[in-house]
């Protein structure tokens, strides 16, 4: 029995594949931990009964097995030092795990945002990667009437995979400007594998109506949802649906990197030219250092995975590659920009935390001079078991504010588990890759 | 979804809030509550909730599966036999 490992990779998307693959490769004892049932991450999250998947997704899953490394699924790290352990809980066991690394690789992913209107708490109000990934796991839409709105490439994306899935897509809803997006289409040209995924889309999208400065203002219904209320500044109107599928861009998944004390600056890991963080041995790769898609995080886990494994040299040439797709992710993030009239749609009784349904009016008491702290303490804001993962990022862009303290356990666990001695990992209870990947 | 599921696709029989649903194999539980208009879980004002996120952040899909409350169900697959309900 043996949970030491050389490496330790936290999170099996694009990023982390990449970085275990790399780290094995050059002969390290490597481990991959997931908390998800199958490696891919959010954007490579297999479907229900998919044979055939995604062609990227595929061989990144092949190199990992041939690397070496293990991968460990169902695992969440829920506490970690600097010094190198890691707590893990495992869901499917109801236990605690210990883990031991030398270098730590955080490739946590990044979350969708979501902001808080009228109506956003009803049962069929969505993310848009969420509805998504709820179909991937086999719910069905055929024949649902579907409103998408928000912001983001995720739009297109979710639109065009929900209509595959037989879904009949109502309206795409985008709130940016069309100005802002041409100057993003500009800035795609010096891309061309992104040209092509966004004209395959398009294509995919034919006859949907597809609106830029167009949002969500209420979500209407009772224990479902009827329909909603749409806006584009001058004038509202409902349009009637089954589900709507809201969701803006994405945050960047930073808790872990927070808690063992690594700089972040503006919401995003610090890292370095090889993606090493403020501390050490501890490295970061993809969203967390900020949102720049699959490419940015394949290459970004290559470095870190290099890096790690002491042949930092080997990833020079792969400098250049990620400084180009670290600017589109800039870009986009400038295009997807929020407007204002997003962060005023909440009404006095809106619930701003789902968690303690907390109330638009609770928190606009301590908003001058405010601080979530002290919001935290009068009303319990972002104290339940998301522990401020959907409300955080609505505050920050509504109020300014930010959550300063990352504390353990990283997610929920029962206390009596907290209480009780974790198990060392059995490294034979590593599920065999071939079986876990599929 | 539609041509993913074919004459040989498994399915597993699950009971959500008493009544049975059939799933095709490897679905996720919030997926079947989904299919069976359940909300997964009434909040601390009484309020129907239903996934939100689709991976695991939102707590929003918690429900009792086998008696054990708080379990993500967009994180865990159906089981053949499985009982799930509505946390209240």
């Amino acid at each position: 029995m043996n949970s030491a490992f050389d490496i330790i990779v936290v999170g099996a998307g694009p990023a982390g594949l990449a970085a275990a693959t790399a780290s094995a490769l050059k002969g390290k004892r490597v481990a991959l931990l997931d908390e998800n049932p199958h490696a891919g991450g959010q954007i490579w999250r297999a479907g229900v009964g998919e044979t055939q998947p995604n062609g990227a997704r595929a061989r990144a899953i092949a190199s990992f097995q041939a690397s070496g490394a293990a991968m460990f699924a169902g695992r969440q790290v829920v506490d970690a030092g600097a010094a190198g352990d890691l707590k893990v809980w495992v869901d499917t066991n109801q236990a605690l795990e210990t883990f031991t690394f030398n270098q730590l690789i955080i490739a946590t992913g990044a979350r969708e945002r979501f902001l808080p209107f009228p109506g956003w708490t009803i049962p069929g109000v969505f993310g848009a990667g969420g509805l998504q990934s709820l179909v991937r796991g086999g719910y069905d839409v055929r024949g649902k009437r579907v409103v998408v709105a928000g912001t983001g490439p995720l739009l297109l994306a979710v639109a065009a995979h929900l209509k595959q899935d037989g879904a009949k897509i109502v309206s795409i809803n985008e709130q940016a400007p069309m100005s802002r997006l041409l100057k993003f289409g500009f800035g795609l040209l010096r891309h061309p594998e992104k040209l092509t995924q966004a004209a395959g889309i398009r294509a995919a999208l034919a006859g949907v109506s597809y609106r830029t400065s167009s949002w969500a203002v209420e979500a209407e219904g009772r224990d479902k949802v009827t329909g909603v209320r749409l806006s584009d500044g001058s004038r509202t109107w409902t349009e009637r649906c089954d589900l709507l599928a809201c969701g803006f861009h994405l945050v960047p998944n930073i808790e872990l990197a927070a808690l063992l004390g690594c700089n972040i600056n503006e919401g995003v890991v610090q890292v370095d030219s090889n993606q090493q963080t403020s501390l050490e041995n501890i490295y970061s790769a993809g969203e967390p250092t900020g949102v720049a898609g699959v490419e940015a995080a394949m290459v970004q886990g290559k470095i870190a995975g290099l890096a790690a494994a002491e042949s930092a040299r080997e990833a020079a040439w792969l400098y250049r590659r990620r400084d180009s797709q670290v600017a589109f992710g800039h870009a986009m993030g400038r295009a997807f920009a929020l407007r204002n009239e997003l962060l005023n749609l909440a009404k006095p009784e809106t619930v701003v935390c789902r968690c303690e349904d907390v109330r638009f009016a609770q928190l606009q008491t301590h908003a001058t001079p405010g601080s979530w702290t002290h919001a935290k303490l009068q009303t319990r804001c972002g104290m339940g078991p998301c522990q401020g993962r959907v409300c955080g990022p609505a505050l920050e862009a509504m109020f300014g504010w930010r959550n300063a303290s990352i504390r353990p356990p990283l997610f929920p666990i029962p206390v009596a588990a907290m209480c009780s001695a974790p198990a060392q990992a059995d490294e034979t209870a590593s599920h065999n890759p071939m079986e876990t990947l599929q | 979804m539609p041509d993913r599921i074919t004459a040989s696709t498994a399915f597993v029989t699950i009971a959500v809030n008493g009544r049975t649903l059939r799933m095709p194999q490897g679905s996720t539980v919030a997926a079947a509550m989904l299919s069976s208009d359940s909300p997964c879980r009434s909040s601390e004002s009484g309020e129907p909730r239903a996934p939100l996120c689709g991976m695991g952040i939102c707590f929003e899909c918690r429900a009792i599966i086998n008696g054990v409350p708080h379990r993500r169900t967009c994180q865990i697959v159906c089981e053949e036999g499985m009982n799930v309900e509505t946390q209240r």
